[in-house]
């Protein structure tokens, strides 16, 4: 019953069904506009997950004494050395530290004048199979200063906020779909209303529901599938725009759309899923109501 | 008696119904249609003749008694079976009940593409009936744009096309003129010597006692059937009266063909006979 060729209710000429494209459209277009948002946010998750992740931060506090300063920076590096988990490290010079610092101190301020600690970057060979807690615990054992930042709380927050975000994003396209499917059951309830007495006569000489329900899906579908490509149409463009317009700014805090095969598809789709919805919807729509027929 | 032995087509016990918690406009109907047979349906109006075909063609549930249809009991038969069941009825609605939006040729197709025949097939059927009942220059027109009479036929031929064993008929001649009246009652008698089942309601007294079949009357929802009032006279006499305006036709028909030397759009042409497209 999927493709009613010849239909025999004179559905194309309903006038009430002449906005369910538009509304559809609009709905599309929200829905392109949350799955972008989707898409973008899992994509600074990643950069930032790979960006960050992977590596410590070893950080030694200042004492008054730069000889003992000195020696912790000796007794950590010999920690770290000693470490068969890690691929790499680096002490952070004086004056990267002081370029990082500039915006807040100021250019006149000295590495003297500031009790600055020490940091070490380090790079990781397996972030998963790294013992963490032994290595820190191993650290301070022999250092008490030293302290171990390896991002994760930090970066735990980020995710869970970007997360939560999604999960917003995520249940505005519910909502999209259940608005879509209420003005498809509307669209085709006033349809039952109009088309009473055809359908009656249809019913009469024998016509199964699933009969003149397919009339009612096949006609949904394409109304569905118009609107899906009409919002498609308007929210590919908006997209890009925005996307355009968040590359423009160096630096971007954003990563750029671009968007690879499997984005395309999942925009493809949407109004594929769309035509399919309004399908069912009317379909079963048309069925509970016949139902209620002898 | 042609179809006794096929049985019952339809079967009704102490059938009651009422609308809603109003009165019962049908009180312990009883009757049985064996294959085959002629029924006139009689009464005032009100009586409940609408509402007893309703139940016939499954419009309606009895709010109690039996109803059992080529056999099935109505109150046991499964919804998705009912359609099964509805494909066998014709049914001639008293207000035709066409569909306005679909052409001639699409409302009487509608009984077999609903039961899925072939496209090709329907196109022949539909044709070939149509050509009979004399609308085929009407193909292509909306309901809208014809007659009564036109509307009528259509209705009918809508009801008869795809051959059913019952054939239920509100007030088929109450829209069209008595030459008219005489030409679907030939077509119904004719659907009946090929074995389908008919009732037929009506206003029509002269009709009833004229063609001399068995007639159930209903009295303010009571039913009591009578045998065939046996008015052989009388049927003669208006068998006469169809063959002398049938033949009075065909003179006019071939007077105009000889004048127009083309087929005129009406119905007073001959008719084929019906086998040839049943």
């Amino acid at each position: 019953m999927l493709g009613v060729k010849r239909s025999d209710l004179p559905l194309d000429k309903d006038a009430h069904s002449r906005f369910l494209p538009w509304l559809v459209a609009f709905m599309v277009f929200l829905a392109v506009l949350a799955i972008g948002g989707i898409l973008v946010l899992n994509a600074t998750a990643q950069r930032w997950d790979q960006g960050v992740g992977g590596t410590l931060t070893v950080q030694i506090a200042a004492t008054e004494d730069a000889g003992k300063d000195q020696n912790n920076l000796q007794e950590v590096l010999n920690v770290i050395a000693a470490e068969a988990g890690i691929e790499r490290y680096l002490v952070i010079e004086e004056e990267r530290m002081m370029a990082l610092l500039e915006p807040w101190l100021g250019a006149s301020a000295k590495a003297g004048d500031l009790p600055l600690p020490k940091l070490i970057d380090v790079g990781l060979a397996d972030e998963a199979r790294f013992d963490l807690k032994g290595f820190t615990r191993k650290l301070q054992l022999r250092v008490p200063e030293a302290t171990v930042d390896d991002h994760r709380i930090w970066l735990q927050r980020l995710v869970n906020l970007i997360r939560t975000v999604e999960l917003i994003a995520l249940s505005i396209l519910v909502f999209i779909a259940l608005a879509t499917m209420g003005t498809v059951i509307f669209t085709t309830r006033t349809g039952l209303a109009v088309h009473k007495e055809a359908i009656e006569v249809l019913h009469l000489i024998g016509a199964q529901d699933s009969y003149i329900a397919g009339q009612f899906a096949g006609r949904a579908m394409m109304l569905g599938l118009k609107g899906g490509l009409m919002g498609l149409a308007l929210g590919l463009p908006a997209l890009l725009c925005v996307g355009y317009l968040a590359e423009s700014l160096e630096d971007a805090a954003l990563p750029n759309l671009s968007f690879g095969i499997f984005e395309w598809a999942l925009f493809a789709a949407i109004p594929i899923c769309v035509a399919l919805l309004a399908m069912t919807t009317a379909r079963s729509t048309v069925l509970r109501s016949l139902g209620r027929m002898l | 008696m042609p179809g006794l032995s096929k049985g019952n087509i339809a079967r009704f016990e102490n059938v009651g119904l009422r609308y809603g918690l109003g009165p019962e406009v049908l009180r312990d109907v009883t009757f049985s249609l064996q294959s085959g047979s002629f029924h006139f349906l009689v009464g005032e109006s009100g009586a409940g003749k609408s509402s007893l075909l309703k139940l016939m063609y499954l419009a309606l549930k009895p709010s109690r008694g039996l109803i059992s249809l080529f056999g099935s009991d109505i109150a046991t038969t499964p919804r998705p079976a009912l359609p099964a069941l509805r494909r066998q009825i014709g049914v001639v609605f008293q207000e035709f009940r066409l569909l306005e939006h679909l052409s001639t040729f699409d409302n009487v197709a509608l009984p077999l593409r609903v039961a899925g025949v072939k496209e090709s097939d329907v196109n022949r059927h539909v044709t070939e009936l149509l050509e009979w009942v004399g609308l085929k220059d009407h193909m292509k027109s909306r309901p809208p744009t014809l007659s009564g009479g036109q509307q009528q036929r259509v209705s009918i031929a809508r009801a008869v096309i795809a051959r059913p064993k019952l054939l239920l008929a509100d007030e088929p001649t109450g829209n069209v003129d008595d030459r008219m009246a005489l030409r679907l009652m030939h077509l119904f008698e004719e659907l009946n010597r090929l074995g389908t089942t008919i009732v037929v309601a009506t206003h029509n007294m002269a009709l009833v006692d004229s063609l001399g079949y068995p007639v159930m009357r209903l009295d303010a929802g009571a039913m009591s059937v009578a045998e065939g009032s046996g008015n052989k006279s009388a049927a003669r006499e208006w068998r006469e009266s169809r063959e002398s305006a049938q033949s009075e036709a065909r003179a006019q028909a071939r007077a105009r063909r000889e004048r127009l030397r083309a087929d005129t759009e009406d119905a007073d042409t001959d008719p084929p006979g019906i086998e040839n497209f049943l």
